[in-house]
């Protein structure tokens, strides 16, 4: 038999010392895996956390810690809820989440039904549709404002090759009809890969013999779609929402790099908008309330929604 | 080839595929766009029409690379011919190089920070998925949801006390308060991903292992570890990428010897204006390795991506 470095240590070791070593109870050993992670997930997420809810009641300021520190109770979640600058922002923010996801939803299943297909070379063409998600949001979305340049920008180009519209006529940044709209085309650029990559498994998850059932039955390729193929891909689509939205509603990055929430205030999202009032306003508890409030709100709707799906799922 | 009722006809097939790569050359139009734009000269980049063909030139990287001054008839006298390629491509736009960019600093912070955080997190996921997955550890679903549930803080909202405590700590524009932090966002996906792996070995091995007379600890590694391999690498690079590519933490917390290049390279401008070619040869550098890592990763993007909800 041979022996490894460390079953020779093993053996080198006094008896004693052995037994107290190799006797480490499974518990033991689950404890001394799972603890670090425990302790810096705590350190790092939870207690931030705590230190945010309780800041959320008080009106320190990160710039003036020599004032002193008031407990306020809740006005400062009577302040934001009453503010209608904070009611816009959930307004831009809402246009943003349903035009994103609603067209990552359908150019996202489009693909995933299209790749599904299995053409030749499919798989190498997904790899490349991936691509853009993976990349850093705040470098593309920062290069995205080159391509919309009035006039030398690529995207402008394209619009006015196909509409005959002056390039210089329009820029999709600072018009106030159109930033919106420039967000939601970035954002749908580099997320919809995302959604179709959830889409397509899906759709393979599908087990032929029941297309082979439907086709005995003569089914037709419609009625296939309506009563198989829509039903069974639900969940993963619903899923896939899920992700979107509350990835989205933290959006933050790309939209800050694209637009930095101008003009005016119509691309300030929620995350954009608590950036300002927590690190150039310095306004500590207000932003903490604030930040918990938007805690509460993706917690409570996505709790609703994963209850929604998991219904469907039962099905 | 046998027939089947549920193969799509040729025609479906030739329909499909064009559609689909008609998109993803749509897609890649940005990013072709990106790397382009890299070797243009300034004109060429802000050229009306968009110019497609043109002359290559590497100004935008000695750009990036570079501080450069205006030079003076005084100056040009004093440095002589120039010495080398870089300086030359200087020269012709009546420029002399006065050094280093911080560039160069920054990307290396993005390499140490993205690849520090990325060891510590397979360190701890790996034991505490290990643990997760074969342990009974009390109160494990809440456990295991309270690490997932993490994840879905907008990170401005944690960022606030995060920043008071770095600064309490000295950890503010650090390496090691970066990889911490880092550590810490990564491993609630780390743990998730590593014990969907973990569960699919079969717990007859170490079993096996254990009568053989292993401790659990070499079970563990010399049984488990080699098994979750190719999990762990791919966990790994989901890591390694969120990492690289993390801008929100990275802008608020660094500004100096910490600051990663995501932060950096959008604040990047030339002496007139934007300039572009230099942002876009940034932009290259720093997303061209996550293109390879995509093309790595590819089987495993789906896991990776949903927390392991979905697998094909």
């Amino acid at each position: 038999m041979t022996h490894s470095p460390i079953d020779r240590a093993a053996l080198r070791t006094p008896p004693g010392m052995a037994r107290r070593i190799r006797g480490l109870s499974d518990r033991t050993i689950a404890w001394i895996f799972v603890a670090p992670t425990i302790f810096l997930l705590l350190a790092v997420n939870i207690f931030p956390l705590i230190w945010t809810i309780r800041l959320s009641f008080t009106n320190f300021r990160v710039n003036r810690p020599n004032n002193a520190v008031e407990w306020v109770g809740l006005e400062n979640y009577r302040r934001i809820l009453s503010d209608p600058d904070v009611w816009n922002t959930m307004q831009a923010t809402a246009h943003f989440l349903i035009w994103t996801i609603v067209l990552q939803v359908l150019i996202g299943f489009t693909l995933a039904y299209l790749i599904n297909k299995k053409f030749r070379g499919n798989d190498l063409w997904t790899t490349i549709i991936v691509f853009p998600m993976m990349l850093s949001p705040a470098v593309v979305g920062n290069f995205w404002t080159f391509l919309y340049q009035p006039q030398i920008g690529l995207f402008n180009y394209v619009v006015s090759f196909f509409t005959g519209i002056d390039p210089a006529s329009f820029s999709m940044i600072g018009d106030v009809h159109l930033a919106p709209w420039a967000i939601v085309i970035a954002d749908t650029w580099m997320w919809t890969p995302f959604v179709m990559l959830i889409c397509l498994a899906g759709l393979r998850s599908i087990p032929d013999s029941i297309y082979e059932a439907a086709e005995c039955d003569r089914a037709s390729k419609l009625r296939q779609f309506w009563t198989i193929t829509l039903p069974m891909a639900l969940p993963f689509l619903m899923l896939a929402v899920l992700f979107r939205g509350i990835e989205n509603f933290k959006m933050f990055d790309l939209v800050v790099q694209l637009t930095g929430g101008g003009p005016g205030n119509l691309t300030t999202l929620t995350s954009i908008d608590l950036k300002r009032e927590a690190f150039e306003k310095w306004r500590t508890g207000y932003s903490s309330a604030y930040a918990v409030i938007l805690f509460v709100t993706v917690f409570g709707l996505a709790s609703i929604y994963v209850k929604a799906l998991n219904k469907v799922k039962e099905r | 080839m046998s027939f089947s009722v549920t193969e799509p006809s040729q025609r479906t097939k030739w329909f499909a595929g064009i559609l689909v790569i008609g998109y993803a050359i749509i897609t890649l139009v940005p990013l072709l766009w990106i790397i382009a734009t890299g070797f243009k000269s300034p004109t060429d980049s802000i050229a009306y029409p968009p110019v497609v063909v043109f002359e290559p030139t590497l100004e935008g990287y000695v750009n990036l690379f570079t501080d450069r001054t205006r030079a003076t008839e005084q100056m040009l006298e004093e440095a002589g011919p120039p010495t080398t390629w870089y300086e030359e491509i200087a020269r012709e736009r009546g420029t002399v190089i006065t050094g280093q960019s911080r560039f160069g600093q920054r990307f290396m912070n993005s390499v140490i920070i993205g690849f520090g955080s990325t060891a510590l997190c397979m360190i701890l996921g790996t034991a505490a998925a290990y643990a997760f997955s074969r342990f009974r550890v009390p109160l494990k679903d809440d456990l295991l949801f309270f690490i997932l549930s993490t994840r879905m803080m907008p990170p401005i909202a944690v960022a606030i006390p995060i920043f008071l405590m770095f600064r309490n700590l000295g950890l503010n524009d650090t390496h090691l308060g970066m990889i911490l932090l880092y550590t810490a966002v990564n491993l609630s996906l780390s743990v998730w991903l590593l014990k969907g792996f973990i569960d699919e070995i079969p717990v007859e091995y170490e079993e096996a292992a254990l009568i053989d007379g292993y401790t659990r600890f070499q079970a563990f590694y010399k049984v488990v570890l080699p098994q979750a391999a190719t999990g762990i690498a791919s966990t790994a690079i989901f890591c390694l990428i969120f990492a690289w590519n993390e801008y929100a933490f990275a802008v608020l917390l660094t500004s100096g010897t910490a600051q990663t290049a995501p932060p950096f390279i959008p604040t990047i401008i030339g002496t007139s204006g934007k300039d572009w070619p230099a942002v876009a040869a940034g932009a290259t550098i720093f997303l061209v390795p996550v293109m390879v890592f995509t093309i790595l990763l590819r089987k495993h993007l789906l896991r990776g991506i949903t927390f392991g909800a979905v697998r094909k």
